[in-house]
């Protein structure tokens, strides 16, 4: 950690470890070995999981970010939703001038071109999050309501932007070739682009963990969380912090959008605010501002309704909600409550 | 007298429709610690507040070693060399003890003689280096709290209540670690409700009354005549012991 290999001498008994709390982390194994003997087949229970797995981590990028400006910034952003949208259609100008690297057989042209595809989005949605931020949240921090109803006119706002820019119908944007089908082992299928999302979501989820634990700025965060008028004492500027959290936490949801437009395959304005609800869930289940309750939160919830789905298809509309209940009466702050000032 | 360090001249507070402190005078001298003392809503925390720029002046002038920080944010004050103790404590709980005292040294790692320094004086904190702050006691966040202030070297520390709540083994220990910082040069202002604490820290002493400084001087002339602490505080030294 950079400036922060402070240790005091030896100390004359040892130190007492920090005890992990393990319980929600065992909450995912424990749900998967229970859905075995219901799902009855290995082999379907195998590709329920991964298929689960890549939903989870698909619904993590999304939601990341969001949780990060919640936690830290006490935002409530029902705006996020149109950068996953926007994040989605930056793809396109990628997409376009490089339409050939899509057909080609090349895996690495195919991954080189969902990298592009990635890294334009995040820079158009820091870039609007950082404009958004300035005119729309900036003027409303400290009220709830206002929060709500603000953004939820930019939302409407940028949606209709995202009409008026790219139409208003679907656009259908297919996987690049190498990323299409799946990999079959014995009985388990397992399409390819959902490990590709399991790669990239582990990927950003580390890269967080490792920011946020292993780095100044992830103390400032961490601690920004808490009690942001105590970072402001010790001599941080934490309106700096508040807008580099917000451009990041919209980049992600960029990022999350690419990801989740090349699993459905086509473009919609709305798509962004239809996943919102899943969005919200998991950042409550997980607890506001943790991003290791959200990444459990996020898998936890794509794994249930992923099994519901298979074993009562009925019940698989409300499994998301039940789970959200059966947590909060567990732990009624989430998976991993973030302590508030 | 010293050479004030802190000088707060005609300072006007509000908080929303509230007018809480009412042109408040008075100066901090450079080396000393001096006591702010006072009944619940006198403005104690208010002027430690409005001082850190935490809330801002209405009007009046904060300066502190000669320059206008009235208008100053919060951060500047900060890097200004004046560390700030809330009397919440303001600790950061789900971050370790070590990481806490991390964050407070902006400008890099604690040198490891000031470090033992600090964890000499509150010995407690050492035992608790990688654990969660949220799990220390009471007594142990102040520490921690104090210890975050001194984790690299301040001009002048701004404490509210460090012993409130807490167990009297624990303001003892907090009466030593305030003569050791006071040994080693520091300028305090501090805010006490504990008149034993005070009478024995204290080199000047302000006590404020409805907003306003009432009386200002020092502090063993103010332990000395019992009748003026019965008028300025509602007590004497000999019945709160």
């Amino acid at each position: 950690m950079t400036g922060t290999t402070v240790e005091p001498s030896a100390p004359s008994e040892p130190l007492p470890r920090t005890r992990t709390d393990w319980l929600p982390l065992l909450l995912v194994p424990a749900l998967a070995l229970l859905a075995l003997p219901l799902v009855g087949s290995g082999s379907t229970w195998a590709t329920l999981t991964v298929a689960g797995l890549a939903m989870g981590m698909m619904i993590f990028l999304m939601a990341s970010g969001l949780t990060l400006v919640f936690g830290l910034m006490d935002i409530i952003n029902f705006g996020h939703g149109v950068f996953i949208s926007l994040g989605a259609y930056a793809s396109l100008l990628v997409l376009g001038p490089l339409a050939g690297w899509a057909q080609s057989d090349s895996v690495w042209l195919n991954l080189a071109l969902l990298l592009f595809c990635i890294l334009a989005a995040m820079g158009v949605t820091g870039t609007v999050g950082a404009v958004f931020e300035r005119i729309i949240v900036r003027p409303v921090y400290g009220s709830h309501l206002k929060q709500i109803l603000v953004t939820m006119g930019g939302l409407i706002v940028a949606e209709q932007a995202i009409h008026a820019i790219w139409g208003a119908s679907p656009i259908p944007i297919p996987l690049p070739a190498t990323l299409r089908g799946a990999l079959i082992i014995g009985d388990v299928v397992m399409e390819r682009y959902r490990l590709v999302a399991v790669g990239i979501g582990l990927v950003v989820f580390v890269g967080m963990q490792l920011l946020l634990n292993r780095t100044r700025i992830g103390l400032l965060i961490r601690a920004g969380v808490e009690n942001p008028e105590m970072v402001e004492a010790l001599g941080y500027r934490i309106r700096r912090l508040f807008v580099s959290v917000f451009v990041a936490g919209s980049a992600l949801a960029g990022l999350g959008g690419v990801m989740w437009a090349f699993y459905r395959q086509t473009l919609t304005a709305g798509m962004g605010m239809e996943v919102m609800v899943l969005v919200f869930i998991v950042i409550i289940i997980g607890g506001l501002g943790s991003v290791g309750g959200c990444f459990v939160g996020s898998v936890l919830v794509a794994l249930v309704a992923n099994y519901v789905g298979f074993i009562e298809p009925k019940l698989a509309l409300i499994s998301n909600i039940l789970v959200m209940a059966l947590v909060l009466i567990w732990r009624p702050q989430g998976l991993f409550p973030v302590a508030r000032r | 007298m010293a050479e004030p360090l802190l000088h707060l001249s005609g300072v006007h507070t509000h908080i929303g429709p509230y007018h809480i402190l009412h042109g408040v005078d008075f100066a901090a001298p450079a080396g000393q610690l001096t006591m702010l003392l006072g009944r619940n809503g006198a403005g104690k925390t208010t002027t430690l507040r409005t001082i850190m720029g935490l809330w801002q002046a209405s009007s009046g002038t904060i300066r502190f070693d000669g320059n206008d920080i009235t208008k100053n944010g919060t951060p500047d004050i900060a890097c200004a060399g004046i560390g700030y103790v809330p009397e919440s404590m303001g600790i950061f709980a789900g971050l370790t003890v070590r990481e806490n005292i991390v964050l407070a040294a902006r400008s890099g790692p604690v040198d490891s003689a000031r470090l033992d320094w600090m964890l000499g004086l509150f010995p407690a904190l050492r035992r608790f280096w990688n654990l969660p702050a949220g799990n220390l006691s009471g007594g142990q966040k102040q520490m921690l709290a104090i210890a975050r202030a001194i984790a690299e070297p301040r001009r002048l520390l701004l404490i509210d209540e460090p012993t409130k709540g807490l167990a009297p083994v624990m303001v003892r220990s907090m009466i030593e670690a305030f003569k050791a910082l006071k040994e080693a040069g520091e300028t305090i202002l501090l805010v006490e409700q504990n008149f034993h604490a005070a009478s024995v820290l204290g080199d000047t002493v302000i006590v404020m009354d409805d907003g306003r400084v009432v009386h200002s001087g020092i502090m063993s002339e103010l332990v000395a005549d019992k009748n003026l602490q019965r008028r300025l505080l509602g007590l004497s030294l000999d019945t709160h012991q």
